[in-house]
């Protein structure tokens, strides 16, 4: 099972435009929340909370250092990049767990202390996503050693 | 003026390129930093009610994320789809359940 570990040299993967791109694109979703809130609507504009413009950003971008990658390996890498960007997809998938997370307890202890809430539903979010990743890699790692001995033992059987 | 810097400037933040695994580093791909910024924002501006409502209608936005990136995840494993063609696709999705959850339920998400 691969650790978890902090990558910087990942950093120097992209380029400065592309972080701009992401930031740019971060700083936009958020100012379009505040303008559907302000023109629909608290509620409506809550629902952007959770709009996935960052990550539409990020998938492409993983994308295309992967090819980047592979090209200057000799390879064309278009459907590595593809999976990569289907590995984070799926990462995102859990950490969209955590963010109902986070939006449950906010919504829940906003009312008693503001601060409690921030912080609350930051741990909520980091918590529940992590766990979430947690259980999907044991249950993946179970689930391939099961199809391994499966596989293994169908293979004696028909020796 | 002024709201709008500050909301673009929070909302930017990137974290989840520094982290390994691939998966793990997926993870901040949905991290609530747009939401941070906007519920900052909107306690200071319109009060606590007003960020509770928002966050009540962000259950059934964060619901939809679960679901566009396993869509995602699907076309680019399945149909083979560049990621910004199954990224943007996908958005259709997003919208679909996010506003059918509102709808179902309501507006009390």
């Amino acid at each position: 099972m691969t650790p978890i570990r902090f990558s910087p040299s990942s950093l120097k993967e992209g380029r400065w435009y592309e972080y701009l791109i992401r930031f740019a694109l971060g700083g936009a979703a958020t100012v379009f929340t505040g303008l559907v809130s302000s023109r629909y609507g608290a509620f409506i504009g809550g629902l952007f909370l959770a709009l996935p413009a960052i990550f539409c950003a990020s998938a492409t971008l993983i994308e295309k250092h992967e090819i980047r990658r592979k090209r200057e390996a000799g390879l064309t890498g278009g459907r590595r990049g593809q999976l990569a960007a289907a590995v984070d997809s799926a990462g995102a998938a859990l950490g969209a767990i955590g963010m109902l997370a986070f939006a449950i307890v906010f919504s829940l202890t906003a009312e008693t202390s503001v601060a409690t809430a921030f912080t609350g539903a930051s741990c909520a979010w980091l918590a529940v996503s992590i766990a979430a990743w947690h259980l999907r890699r044991k249950t993946r790692s179970v689930w391939r050693v099961r199809t391994e001995q499966g596989s293994g033992s169908e293979i004696r059987r028909s020796r | 003026m002024t709201e709008y810097v500050i909301r673009f400037l929070v909302g930017g933040a990137v974290l989840g390129d520094l982290l390994r695994p691939k998966s793990f580093a997926g993870l901040f791909g949905a991290a609530p930093s747009v939401a941070l910024a906007t519920l900052g924002i909107a306690v200071y501006q319109h009060g606590v009610d007003y960020a509770v409502s928002q966050t009540q209608a962000m259950i059934a936005g964060a619901i939809a994320l679960a679901v566009y990136s396993v869509v995602v995840c699907h076309l680019l494993v399945r149909a083979k789809l560049r990621a910004v063609t199954a990224t943007l696709l996908s958005l259709i999705v997003w919208v679909m359940v996010a506003f059918g959850l509102l709808m179902f339920t309501g507006g009390q998400a």
